[in-house]
């Protein structure tokens, strides 16, 4: 209350006058708590509910190996690709777009970065360069996507689309339909490596989860994301410069990619046009699972990093359980349309009420 | 024709209430609308208006209260249900589908048809006698809703509403959209309608409206109705205003001070043209002085706000802030020039509805509450919470989501993101569009004080009465043209609509 009174601006003589009441003081107080219930915890606790009970299931008809340390790490180390790639995701639709690229984009670095280093010069080349090949690629699969969106005013549907045909095609024109083996033994060391019981997959998931959540929650450029998805007209008159953050956004969707295409190098070895296949339709699901709205204007990371573990974990309910994968696609399919009547009915303006 | 027994009343509304997750819209509403009479419904934002009409429409059902219905109680719970009654509601935000003909949304959901194929004669045969009973019979049915103007889409909505054996029309603010002709010609529709025996409830901002058409009128004031039935011709105005503020409003607009002789120039438009909306605009406006725009709806008002604004790109001449020109159609150097815009349409072009105030206060000067990119929503929040208090914005939450806000809070907001981001230039488009007649005073007296804080000031309004009561200057424009300039002082509402007539007979 008392620094209200100190500020100066324009000097209104009704300070001394109405210490209004129901005002900020026990507001602010409690907004603490009221913010963390109606803010991330509260609206992902449907989330955490249902990844708890697949935990259940899982727990319950594999009980000798579900709940293990290793069964853990695998759920997490599958998780973190289709995770990194849905971080990128979520930015883009937060800001009511979408990247249906993302997929033939991973597949693509992984052909180009794999080509780069098994040419003859392989032994000269550290392997951070085929790292550093596979992000530039994914960077500039986003930036022409966020070029045409913006600039050229394409409907992010179609270009991300002719982006996904385009990207998958030429990925399987330089591999000439061939798997490319990485033969270099440091750069799949690095990638498996193992830091406090942990693997890097999924450290790195972790680290651009992170990333991510801080960009979307913390900085002006979350901040230009979420208004732009909010409200575009409203952003561009504000004064926010609404193309050229567009273009930015699919640039961190493919970098994202990317990232993807070097941590699936790792994991297989090989780079293949094949790599990535229907990942994009993954991610997008994981996303709105997660409670990030697809018209934009809202975007939650949390939200979006149970999604895919929730996807994750039935795969391996599934697997532990060795039921056939069709049945599990249906699972998936109701998952998708129960979480999205849930965040109907449940995540609409109720939530702040005072 | 009005008669005060109740027992006849086509609609009987008592002690309805309403609440929405905690928060009562409606505390108890009266409200009698008897066949053949237009009955007003006058009330600030957040009176309940909105949720009045759509308990009625069948929208939101009723916690509490009793509605009859030609005398027997009824329920109203879909908005079939409401036109199955016999009651149609015409939305502000008009429900035409832009795609399909004038015919195919008069008979949108009731297609005439057989085996599924559509009758597309009959339709337009029948299309054609609804449009001109309504006095619109040269508006053809074949032509495509989107092309239309406001004006006709609502034309097209009331159509849709007579296709179906209705006695009752709500309209939403019907007139919000319109130019003074067309709402001569609303007016005399909703006679035809009246004459018929089909009555109107009919929602506005605008008393002076309510004294050409009504026949009585319900106040709302905090989804209470303050009272029920008055008689349009007995109440007087300032007795209305008492009803819906709870208060007495006088002075309207605050006094003009007079701009010092040397008070710089800080906006200079040259020549400013687009072509094909408007050509060869000058002026200049100094720090401190406000100048109006006054024309009517489509002389090009709004655009030449947007151009000197970057959100349209200029044909040619220059506009130059400060004595440094801008760069066209660039709304980001604008904004760093210190021109800020209120937008015409505060909930579309102005505001992201979703986000808390203080994210909507800081949208314009973001960086500056940022570190290296992080934001320190402290600071916001700080920022927000002063603005609030000098602007005595309500409610006093910078987290109050900005959709939950009345209309002059809304643009309380918008004034308060210029205000922290520091202009020299504010444009002001339909600053009170929106804005009920209480909270009008105060935008008033905001924006001569943000004139006296040096600030130049563009304002433009279709409310030509608005402009002359604060502008200091003003510029009257009709088609596209500059017609005239001076002081407002030297000019009155007659002298505009004047000049504007003559301009377009020239």
């Amino acid at each position: 209350m008392s620094e209200q009174t100190t500020q100066g601006t324009a000097g209104v003589p009704t300070a001394s006058e109405a210490p209004t009441p129901s005002g900020p003081p026990d507001g602010r107080e409690t907004s603490g708590i009221r913010r963390l219930l109606s803010g991330s915890v509260g609206r992902n606790l449907g989330l955490v509910v249902a990844l708890l009970l697949l935990v259940i299931v899982g727990a319950i008809t594999a009980p000798d190996t579900f709940l293990s340390v290793s069964n853990t790490l695998t759920i997490l180390r599958q998780a973190s690709i289709l995770g990194v790639v849905a971080v990128g995701m979520t930015l883009v639709i937060t800001a009511g777009g979408i990247d249906l690229s993302v997929g033939s984009v991973l597949g693509l670095a992984s052909v180009v970065a794999t080509l780069a280093v098994i040419q003859d010069l392989a032994d000269q080349i550290h392997w951070i360069v085929m790292i550093v090949i596979a992000l530039l690629v994914g960077v500039a699969a986003g930036l022409i996507n966020g070029i045409v969106i913006a600039y050229g005013k394409v409907v992010a549907f179609m270009a991300t689309l002719a982006m996904l045909i385009a990207a998958r095609g030429l990925a399987e024109t330089l591999a000439e339909r061939r798997t490319l083996q990485v033969k270099d033994r440091d750069f799949v060391r690095f990638i498996n490596l193992d830091i406090l019981g942990v693997d890097m997959l999924i450290w790195i998931f972790a680290v651009v989860a992170v990333i991510g959540w801080i960009l979307l929650n913390r900085t002006t450029f979350g901040r230009r994301t979420v208004a732009i998805g909010g409200n575009r007209e409203a952003a561009r008159l504000a004064g926010i410069n609404v193309k050229r953050h567009t273009m930015w956004l699919y640039a961190i969707s493919g970098l994202c990619a990317g990232i993807g295409a070097v941590m699936i190098l790792g994991r297989t070895t090989a780079g293949t046009s094949t790599h990535g296949q229907l990942l994009e339709l993954d991610a997008i699901a994981a996303v709105v699972v997660g409670g990030t709205l697809l018209v934009g204007g809202r975007g939650t990371i949390m939200g979006t990093v149970l999604g895919v573990l929730i996807f994750t974990t039935l795969t391996n309910v599934f697997v532990q359980n060795n039921l056939n994968s069709s049945i599990q696609a249906v699972v998936k399919g109701v998952i998708i349309v129960v979480a999205v009547l849930l965040q109907q009915r449940f995540a609409k303006p109720t939530g702040r009420a005072t | 024709m009005i008669k005060d027994d109740h027992g006849s009343a086509l609609l009987d509304v008592r002690g309805v209430t309403k609440s929405f997750a905690g928060v009562q819209a409606l505390k108890g509403v009266d409200l009698q609308v008897l066949p053949g009479e237009v009955h007003c419904i006058l009330g600030q934002n957040g009176a309940g208006k909105s949720t009045l009409i759509k308990t009625l429409a069948g929208v939101h059902r009723p916690d509490e209260g009793e509605i009859s219905w030609l005398g027997q109680p009824v329920e109203i719970p879909t908005p079939e249900a409401a036109i199955e009654l016999g009651i149609a509601t015409m939305y502000q935000e008009l429900d035409v589908v832009d795609g399909l003909t004038v015919a195919e949304n008069i008979f949108l959901g009731h297609e005439l048809a057989r085996g599924g194929f559509t009758k597309r004669s009959e339709a337009a045969r029948r299309a054609t006698e609804l449009l001109t009973r309504l006095g619109h019979g040269s508006l053809s049915p074949h032509t495509e809703v989107g092309q239309l103007s406001a004006a006709n889409k609502q034309i097209v909505s009331m159509a849709r509403a007579l296709s179906h054996d209705i006695k009752l029309i709500i309209m939403d603010e019907p007139s919000a959209v319109l130019d003074g002709e067309e709402v001569r010609n609303l007016f005399h529709v909703v006679r035809e309608l009246t004459a018929e025996g089909i009555a109107v409830v009919y929602i506005t901002h605008r008393l002076e409206e309510i004294r050409q058409i009504g026949d009585r009128i319900t106040v709302l004031k905090d989804g209470r109705s303050m009272a029920s039935g008055l008689p349009v011709a007995d109440t007087p105005t300032p007795e209305l205003i008492r009803l819906m503020t709870g208060r007495s409003v006088e002075n309207v607009f605050p006094p003009a001070v007079p701009v010092p002789a040397d008070a710089p120039v800080v906006l200079e438009v040259e020549d400013l043209s687009v072509a094909g909306l408007f050509e060869d605009v000058s002026f200049s406006v100094r720090a401190g002085e406000i100048v109006g725009l006054a024309g009517l709806v489509g002389s090009g008002r709004s655009e030449i706000l947007e151009t000197i604004y970057g959100a349209r790109r200029a044909t040619a001449g220059s506009v130059r802030v400060g004595g440094n020109e801008l760069r066209r159609g660039s709304v980001v150097a604008a904004v760093r020039a210190g021109i800020g815009l209120s937008p015409e349409e505060r909930k579309s072009q102005g505001l992201v509805l979703d986000e808390p105030i203080y994210v909507n206060v800081t949208l314009s000067s973001m960086s500056r509450f940022a570190k290296a990119g992080f934001l320190d929503e402290r600071a916001e929040r700080k920022a927000a919470r002063e603005q609030i208090e000098a602007l005595d914005l309500r409610p006093a939450d910078p987290d109050r989501e900005a959709i939950t806000l009345s209309g002059g809070n809304q643009q309380k907001i918008l004034l308060a993101r210029w205000l922290v981001h520091g202009t020299r230039v504010l444009l002001l488009d339909e600053p009170t569009r929106g804005v009920d007649v209480g909270a009008r005073a105060e935008i008033y007296a905001l924006i001569r004080r943000l004139a006296a804080e040096g600030n130049a000031i563009v304002v433009v309004s279709s409310e030509i009465e608005e402009v002359l009561g604060l502008a200091d200057t003003v510029l009257v424009i009709a088609e596209g043209r500059v017609l005239d300039t001076r002081p407002a002082s030297q000019i009155d509402e007659h002298g505009v609509l004047d000049l504007v007539m003559k301009g377009n007979a020239a």
